[in-house]
């Protein structure tokens, strides 16, 4: 046996292991983390796996309806939606020519899965993301306790909760869904959170005063009033989702993230230059929909003095 | 009997109101307790009260605590102490659903800036209150209707608050306040944001309203003008303590303190009192058609001048003069009736402004006579002018002005 070198022996050689305490706090987080999973792996594995499933019903059902639709009633619903968002008939023949391009590039049947993806995705994080904006805006405790973790949640690679969300839900899909739900939802809670707190303060202090309850409050006044700042946030929420999808197609989420993934892989540039401007193209057809959705919200809600 | 009744009301905002406002009780400033403990004074030791069918109008600049203090009424606030009570009802005891049906029925708001919902139409603000109370549509459609018609609105209806100019904007505020039928009516600055000639125009239909419905109005204001206009009562704000509360008259003749005085310095007093704020009793009122008797009563009080009253009615005036002239008149009967001179007259409720011009002309204090023609007093010129000047400026140079009346019985009658 050696003899222990003496503690100044130690200190001038490895200062810097002994100033870190050798990486023990690293090593319990570290270890604690992958207890934490596997417990959860085992014990709700199941649970973990109905919820999968039950995601994943919807998504593929979505998915169907979107590809089984004739592609010339698809391209006709978009350019309705975009009318019914706007009015503007421009609007509705350039999203349904965007589209059509699209599937010009070849890259119909992903864009489609990318669409599911987003879509799905998208409505996770409304359900999530507004009734939460409302808790934050009513309560300063609640938006203090919230946003370190809307920070966390906009500011952390999104590859170190896909390793868990893979270990824990398989890969595909469904870790592609919530990685992006992750991503996309904090915004949509904040402008969800700011909207209702602009909300014209004499406004609310006039519902208050007519005696109107908490929830006819904020379902007569504060919600209608901050719907510009709601739709806004969804617009966000569906560009973040779009931002997502080649990292989702890492892991198995196909769609147009998996062509320019697949251009990586091969060395084709070409490849996944087309797979960028269908991703391109997609968010503009989205947000040109949500905008002109929104501006519409903004008629006749800023209060005139 | 009062209406809303406010006792020793004392409003602090800041984290721990109690103990500041124990502090304050021990005798802090409303400075040294925003130095010391960071908190503020909103109101202190108010007490008002206000009767039923009045307009009551707190008049104050910005700071003073009457925006506060109007929000106690409808708790939209709540008082660090103190006692308020609404018909016999203690607002600070009510559980937020009994405080919840008291804001849908007895007190509505009108707002300075009209706090109107821009995303309805006139006709489903003006219906607000209303659809808050959970009443059918149809119904409530057409009563919110009717309001938009009285506030002279209607065609209106289906327009956005945006579209509206801003009088038209207080307009729908007003009726949407009207049209839950609540016994009391707040308005906050209602009329501040309007331009001087909208906000007479709201001014007058606010009193029309008031007469047509007896509401109970409690109106903030920081213009004086405005608090005389339409105030039955006034009370001044000061800091959050009250300086005043009084009927408009009291507030421009006898101003409680120098803040008090400041502020009426600059009224048109001519245009705020009226002439039964300043008329005396008649000295001589003459009674009966006996010349004789009449003379000697004239003689006997000192009087050049004497009105002829019959039964209560208002006949003429007469001059000692002039009865001395017709008693002299061989064989002639007179009736003191038919000698009495009609002459001009004032109502009771003129402004010194319309009053003064005909009391310049006429020598003798004017008789002052109510709707019905009763006498109820009598008025001279410089009785007027005196009051015009404020308290506190000297008397001479307003009565060189304006009242130089010539006494010479010659000018009397006619």
């Amino acid at each position: 046996m050696e003899e222990q070198p003496s503690f100044f022996e130690r200190l001038s050689d490895n200062f810097g292991d002994w100033f870190f305490l050798d990486g023990t706090i690293g090593t319990w987080i570290r270890k604690s983390a992958n207890e934490f999973v596997r417990f959860l792996i085992i014990n709700y594995g199941d649970q973990f796996e109905a919820f999968s499933d039950t995601l994943l019903k919807a998504l593929i059902w979505l998915e169907n309806i979107l590809e089984g639709t004739p592609i010339v009633v698809l391209l006709a619903l978009l350019g309705l939606l975009a009318y019914a968002a706007s009015r503007r008939v421009t609007l509705a023949i350039g999203v349904m020519f965007a589209l059509w391009f699209v599937g010009a590039l070849g890259l119909w049947e992903q864009a489609m899965q990318t669409i599911a993806i987003m879509i799905v995705a998208v409505m996770i994080s409304v359900l999530l993301g507004i009734p939460t904006g409302i808790v934050t805006a009513r309560s300063d405790r609640a938006r203090s306790l919230i946003n370190p973790f809307l920070d966390l949640m906009q500011t952390i690679p999104s590859f170190v909760y896909l390793i868990p969300a893979v270990m824990l839900f398989g890969l595909g899909k469904i870790p592609a869904v919530l990685a992006t739900v992750i991503y996309a939802t904090p915004p949509l809670i904040r402008l969800t959170d700011l909207g209702i707190r602009h909300v014209d303060r004499e406004v609310v202090e006039a519902s208050r005063a007519f005696g109107a309850t908490r929830w006819q409050m904020l379902t007569g006044v504060q919600i209608p009033l901050a719907l510009p700042a709601i739709m806004q946030g969804i617009n966000q929420t569906m560009m973040m989702a779009l931002a997502m999808v080649v990292i989702a197609s890492m892991i198995g989420a196909r769609g147009v993230g998996e062509t320019v993934l697949l251009g990586l892989q091969r060395n084709d540039a070409g490849q996944g230059l087309i797979g960028g401007i269908a991703i391109v193209i997609l968010a503009i057809i989205f947000d040109r929909i949500s905008q002109a959705a929104g501006a519409r919200a903004q008629k006749h809600r800023t209060v005139a003095h | 009997m009062a209406l809303i009744e406010v006792k020793n009301v004392t409003k602090i905002f800041g984290s721990n109101p109690k103990a500041a406002l124990k502090r304050y009780r021990e005798g802090l400033s409303k400075e040294e307790l925003l130095a010391q403990t960071g908190h503020t004074l909103g109101l202190s030791d108010v007490s008002l009260s206000i009767t039923r069918g009045e307009i009551f109008v707190v008049m104050g600049l910005s700071g003073s605590g009457k925006s506060t203090l109007i929000r106690h009424f409808n708790r939209l606030i709540d008082p660090t102490d103190g006692q308020i009570l609404v018909d016999g009802t203690d607002v600070l005891k009510m559980s937020s659903r009994e405080l919840g049906r008291f804001r849908r029925t007895t007190m509505s708001m009108v707002f300075q800036r009209f706090g109107l919902m821009p995303h309805r139409t006139v006709l489903q603000n003006v219906g607000y209150g209303l659809a808050v109370r959970g009443m059918k549509k149809s119904e409530r459609e057409d009563r919110a209707r009717h309001w938009v018609g009285v506030v002279g609105l209607s065609g209106y209806e289906n327009q956005y608050p945006t579209q509206l100019s801003g009088g038209m904007q207080q307009r729908v505020g007003l009726a949407r306040a009207l049209a839950t039928d609540a016994e009391i009516l707040l308005m906050d600055e209602a009329f501040s944001a309007l331009d001087p000639l909208i906000r007479s125009q709201m001014q007058d239909q606010l009193i029309e309203l008031q007469a047509e419905l007896g509401k109970t109005i409690v109106f903030i204001t920081h213009d004086l003008d405005e608090a005389l206009r339409i105030g039955d009562h006034i009370a001044i704000l000061k800091d959050g303590k009250l300086s005043q509360v009084g009927t408009p008259p009291e507030i421009l003749l006898t101003p409680a303190d120098d803040y008090v005085a400041e502020f009426v310095r600059d009224v048109n007093r001519a245009r705020v009192l009226t002439v039964d704020t300043v008329m005396k009793p008649p000295k001589a009122r003459l009674t009966g058609e006996n010349i004789e008797r009449a003379l000697e009563e004239m003689r006997r009080l000192g009087e050049q001048y004497g009105y002829v009253v019959d039964n209560d009615r208002y006949r003429g005036v007469t001059s000692q003069e002039r009865l001395a002239e017709l008693l002299t008149e061989k064989g002639a009967t007179h009736n003191l009736y038919t000698v009495a001179e009609e002459g001009p007259t004032l109502l009771a409720d003129a402004a010194l402004e319309v009053a003064l011009p005909t009391a310049l002309d006429t020598a003798y204090p004017l008789p002052v006579l109510d709707e019905s023609g009763k006498l109820m007093g009598v008025v001279s010129s410089r009785e007027m002018s005196s009051v015009l000047t404020p308290p506190k400026a000297a008397n001479e140079d307003a009565t060189d002005e304006k009242s130089d009346p010539p006494e010479s019985p010659k000018a009397a009658a006619q």
